[in-house]
């Protein structure tokens, strides 16, 4: 009896996640997804947003999204790459025992601390070297960019490590140098877990919100060039919702609703690489 | 003829160029500290610690938000930690693969990628508005509840598979049932594990902003209630910050953030590290 209880009482409590995960998606589905159809597909995929005046447009702040991201990717990915390699293969074991915990410490320094260190430090930086206001996509980017390090160097790192080392031996063994075993034997072998890794760090960038705000510029166009400012949908969101009512609010859930599909691919596609292995 | 270079030349050039981008990596990251922490040694005194919030943050201190901040965290950490752990012995204790637990792990691996500020419009229209709490710090604790589960479920789920089978063996032998074997045995073996997971579920909460801005709202008064709104550290900071109010309190409220955050990662590495020492 006390078993039987027990037991369901854990299946009740084991099912908090995913009815926490659905609750989210029906309630921001519900208050976003009419006012979509609302308006027309047209309308909200246009470049106008003006949403007291009825133009609903959210293609800019898509645009906005997909070139931080990626430009975080440009800047993020081959540095942690190479940093994870580094400590993983050529790095003293000292080296490797003192920088791996220090780098995943700083994975929990908050985000707005990295947005106040772009206001401070990055904006007056590029205003003075490369001209513009310096809240820019570029800003954006590098600060993003900087943000993933800790996560994509620290998921590399192990998927690096978890590689068994009978395969480095038996590379060594037929006269490959470290280098060589890197690039033909380690990176094909932890692939899938490299990629899960820049999958992760992505939707880190894609939803990252705080730290965008305060250095992007948050123009309401298409940038025409990296030095141009830039509005995301995640900026958009924390922006309005304090004063938005009515249509107003239930586009910015429009927006969430939008958001949470791109990242819940992201993530599928990353859960899907990941258990590849 | 063609130019090659041996492997021996591409190693070596390989390894430089690993090597000055780890360097690059920790020298920036070590950066972003050093510069908050010169910048912000002046503005920490005991004074910014204890007092009240005055001018919008302009002067006085910050502990309001102090305050708020414990408030909001804890409350979090109480809802969060029965429901995660109760998960983790469900998924570990009980099931053997299958459908159940293929959605529950489902379901916690895809909440831990929902972005903050997904969390944040969602605390705002169900705990703040659907659910009438309003802007207080049941509604950010909530909030932030949810954020944290899989945090708090996948650590304890490692931690409770880490326990031996033989320790639930003989436990089981000598006639103990199931739920006092796990009472009993496996939860205070995988007790530091465990714990791990709380704090740094702890440092998520701490350091976010966009999902408990508008769940538990921007006040600087001391709250007197669990439905007053509060302001929490990482809240007041963005504000101090982005409307540039005062740059000195800014910093002051960074590096107590920033040392928080790294005294709270850094236990929660210590007790994993003796963890897996202990059982691995």
């Amino acid at each position: 009896m006390k078993e039987k209880t027990a037991e369901k009482i854990l299946l009740i409590i084991s099912f908090s996640a995913i009815i926490s995960l659905l609750l989210i998606t029906i309630f921001i589905f519900i208050q976003g997804v009419p006012l979509i159809f609302k308006v027309g597909l047209k309308n909200f995929f246009s470049t106008h947003w003006a949403p007291t005046k009825g133009y609903f447009g959210i293609l800019s702040m898509i645009v906005g999204s997909l070139l931080v991201t990626i430009g975080a990717l440009i800047i993020g990915v081959p540095l942690s790459l190479a940093c994870s390699i580094f400590l993983a293969e050529f790095a003293p074991p000292p080296a490797q025992k003192i920088l791996k915990p220090i780098i995943e410490l700083l994975a929990g320094i908050p985000s707005v601390v990295y947005g106040f260190i772009g206001i401070v430090i990055l904006i007056p930086l590029i205003r003075n070297t490369l001209g513009g206001s310096g809240f820019s996509v570029l800003s954006a980017s590098i600060i993003l960019g900087i943000m993933i390090l800790p996560t994509i160097v620290s998921i590399s790192y192990d998927s690096l490590v978890a590689v068994p080392q009978s395969y480095r031996e038996g590379s060594y063994a037929l006269g490959a140098t470290k280098w060589q075993t890197v690039l033909m034997v380690l990176f094909p072998s932890a692939r899938s877990g490299i990629i899960a890794a820049i999958i992760l760090g992505m939707g880190r960038a894609i939803g990252e919100t705080m730290a965008v705000i305060m250095i992007a510029g948050n123009a309401l166009k298409i940038p025409g060039s990296v030095l141009d400012p830039v509005r995301t949908i995640t900026s958009t969101i924390a922006l309005e919702l304090g004063y938005s009512t009515g249509d107003h609010r239930a586009a910015l859930f429009a927006c969430g609703t939008i958001l949470f599909i791109i990242i819940v691919l992201l993530n599928i596609i990353a859960i899907k690489v990941a258990s590849r292995e | 003829m063609k130019f090659r270079i041996g492997p021996r030349t591409s190693q070596i050039i390989a390894y430089i160029f690993l090597l000055v981008c780890t360097i690059f990596v920790i020298f920036i990251l070590i950066f972003i500290i050093a510069f908050v922490f010169k910048n912000g040694f002046s503005s920490l005194t005991w004074e910014f610690l204890t007092q009240k919030t005055k001018e919008m943050g302009k002067e006085g201190g910050i502990f309001p938000s102090i305050i708020g901040t414990i408030l909001v965290t804890l409350f979090a950490i109480v809802v969060a930690t029965p429901l995660g752990l109760g998960s983790a012995l469900y998924l570990t204790e009980y099931t053997r693969g299958g459908l159940v637990r293929r959605l529950i792990s489902f379901g916690a691996d895809c909440l831990a990628g929902v972005p903050s500020i997904i969390f944040g419009l969602f605390g705002f229209i169900f705990f703040v508005i659907t659910l009438k709490l309003g802007w207080s710090i049941i509604s950010g604790g909530l909030t932030l509840a949810v954020m944290i589960l899989p945090t708090i479920i996948r650590t304890s789920e490692e931690a409770i598979k880490a326990v031996p089978k033989s320790y639930r063996e003989i436990s089981y032998s000598l006639g103990v049932g199931k739920i006092d074997t796990i009472l009993k045995i496996v939860l205070p073996t995988a007790f530091p594990g465990i714990l791990t997971g709380i704090i740094l579920g702890i440092g998520r909460a701490v350091s976010e902003t966009a999902a408990v801005i508008f769940t538990a709202g921007s006040s600087l008064n001391i709250p007197t209630s669990l439905f007053s709104s509060t302001r929490t550290l990482a809240v007041h900071f963005y504000i101090l910050a982005r409307e540039g109010i005062s740059m000195p309190k800014a910093y002051g409220t960074a590096m107590v953030l920033i040392i928080s955050i790294l005294v709270i990662n850094f236990i929660a590495y210590r007790l994993m590290h003796r963890f897996i020492a202990r059982y691995y």
